[in-house]
């Protein structure tokens, strides 16, 4: 009994994927990739003649995922370091709960976060004529997955020994001089599967997205242009549409696709943890 | 005042609290320059404690509290003006385990120097820019890439520093390896060989040998003697056999009070105080 709470995380995994795959595959045959992927026009409903290309789709999960990231990276890993070496004991504790508060806010929060908060603020900030565009959704995602890298980022710094740091301070080295010289290079490994996991999470999330992305497919000029991503089009259409249909295995084949994206960054993350531990 | 300039260190009435727990009490003490002095007693006796006292690394545990005087080269290190890193520079520890930091052998050696020359470092980096910008001109006006010199002085420091604690032969053609992939006894020579680029007057060592076997304890004991004179050497350690056989003047200290002081063979032959020769017996500790 135990051996099969054990082995369904397997078997669910291979179950979704085998489900996802079987709906999507009877496109395979009559599907021309280099449409799929690299053609930004998506008109999936039109009558007489549909166009399936989800390069729009990309573009604009890749944009906000990337813009979300630049904003991430340095508040996540910056408080990764804050937490781990230059708090007290209390502070740490206080911001650890925050932190994993602020994971446990849900997604359709932050959606809605995006369009009463983020959107006016954007438009009275920027002077543009909509809030809910990339930049709206960036900086959602990077909320979203700043709780992720801070606690793997912070475990990474706690698992480098403290000798390091005592070595470093009695040759003098400041604070700083010991986080950069010697704490960033020895967790370098754990920080990047950090880094790896947000993105996986930035990746993968669909309501916020959906709700403060302006939801308009088209290739981004800037962060104030509106996009759309994968999963925002699949949790909008799906529902609209007939089982079965050409535009349905379509949207099954998006799936397929997040699915190897957000596998190939979680399987680089864990290639990255093992890197530390075997060391 | 005269023999002031004899004694590296000396404390006055130094007390250390971790939180309410009193780890030294009252402890005066003056540890003569340029000999090794051991400190040694049962585990919690404070001698690691006041060992860390002479650095100040003790500080790092926030619930540390001092008072008394430390004189370290005749100067109270908890004068407002005194600066940490300065004071580590000239203090330099040595640890239990070796603890080289997890780049290559020839940045731990060259580590000291290069986060106490930081605006050497930055200087070095701009010049290096303007060169390549120079070239992209087409102007290289002579002069080869700057920083070329530095890092001259740096091989040099190297080469220095490794042959001075006999590592240099071994590992002049492994500079670029790990420094954690060493043996252990390398490991811990090229702790003390890190620090030697500071030009340190005193070195703290916090039992150097407890992590390694009879060769490498050897190894480090002889060092030990080539390196006095020149240096004030201040031993922590378990082993009472070590403490004989290496230091010039040894402390006992029992549950955080100093108990005697004084020349080793003196205090091993003819210990002043009962607990001295109870511990030195082997009766407890």
């Amino acid at each position: 009994m135990i051996r099969l709470c054990g082995i369904s995380a397997i078997i669910f995994v291979f179950g979704i994927f085998f489900f996802v795959f079987r709906e999507g595959a009877p496109f395979l045959a009559k599907l021309d990739w280099s449409q799929f992927l690299f053609s930004p026009d998506w008109i999936p409903t039109s009558q007489t003649q549909p166009k399936y290309g989800v390069g729009a789709l990309i573009v604009g999960t890749l944009s906000v995922t990337v813009l979300a990231m630049a904003i991430a990276v340095p508040f996540g890993l910056g408080a990764a370091v804050f937490v781990s070496e230059f708090c007290g004991k209390a502070t740490k504790e206080t911001l650890k709960i925050v932190i994993e508060l602020l994971a446990a806010i849900p997604s359709v929060v932050w959606g809605f976060i995006g369009l009463c908060v983020l959107n006016p603020l954007i438009i009275q900030t920027f002077h543009t004529p909509i809030g809910v565009n990339m930049l709206n959704g960036a900086v959602l995602l990077a909320l979203m997955s700043v709780p992720i890298m801070v606690s793997i980022g912070e475990d990474a710094l706690k698992a480098v020994p403290d000798s390091y740091r005592e070595a470093g301070l009695a040759l003098g080295a400041t604070r700083w001089q010991i986080v950069y010289r010697i704490l960033l290079p020895a967790a370098k490994n754990g920080l990047l599967a950090a880094v790896l996991l947000g993105v996986g999470r930035a990746i993968g999330e669909t309501m916020a997205v959906l709700m403060a992305t302006g939801h308009s497919v088209r290739i981004p000029h800037s962060v104030f242009d509106p996009v759309r991503t994968l999963t925002a089009t699949i949790a909008a259409e799906l529902g609209e549409t007939s089982k079965g249909s050409e535009h349905y295995q379509v949207l099954f084949l998006i799936g397929i696709l997040l699915f190897s994206i957000t596998f190939a960054v979680n399987l680089i993350a864990d290639l990255a943890v093992r890197g530390v531990r075997k060391k | 005042m005269s023999d002031a300039a004899t004694k590296s260190i000396t404390t006055r009435d130094l007390n250390l609290w971790y939180g309410k727990f009193q780890a030294l009490k009252n402890i005066n003490v003056d540890i003569r320059q340029g000999l090794i002095t051991g400190l040694i007693g049962p585990s919690g006796c404070g001698k690691t404690t006041l060992l860390r006292c002479f650095n100040r690394v003790n500080e790092r545990y926030g619930n540390v509290t001092t008072t008394g005087e430390i004189r370290v080269l005749d100067r109270n290190i908890y004068d407002a003006d005194v600066s940490l890193v300065e004071l580590r520079k000239s203090v330099g520890m040595v640890f239990q385990r070796p603890n080289p930091m997890p780049i290559s052998v020839y940045e731990n050696v060259v580590f000291g120097l290069r986060i106490h020359n930081r605006a050497r470092d930055l200087l070095g980096t701009r010049r290096k820019k303007f060169y390549r910008f120079a070239k992209r001109l087409g102007a290289t006006a002579g002069g080869g890439p700057a920083g070329t010199s530095r890092r001259i002085d740096l091989d040099e420091a190297v080469e220095k520093a490794l042959t001075e604690v006999g590592l240099w032969k071994d590992l002049k053609d492994k500079l670029q390896v790990k420094a954690n992939t060493l043996q252990l006894e390398q490991q811990q020579k090229l702790c003390i060989a890190r620090l030697l680029p500071l030009k340190p007057e005193i070195i703290l060592m916090d039992e150097p040998c407890s992590a390694l076997d009879v060769e490498g304890t050897r190894a480090i004991e002889e060092l030990m003697f080539a390196m006095k004179g020149r240096y004030t050497l201040v031993i922590v350690t378990h082993n009472m056999a070590q403490a004989r056989r290496t230091s010039d003047e040894c402390i006992f200290m029992l549950l955080g009070e100093l108990i005697e002081h004084n020349r080793t063979a003196d205090l091993f032959l003819q210990p002043q105080n009962p607990k001295t020769a109870e511990y030195i017996e082997g009766r407890y500790g």
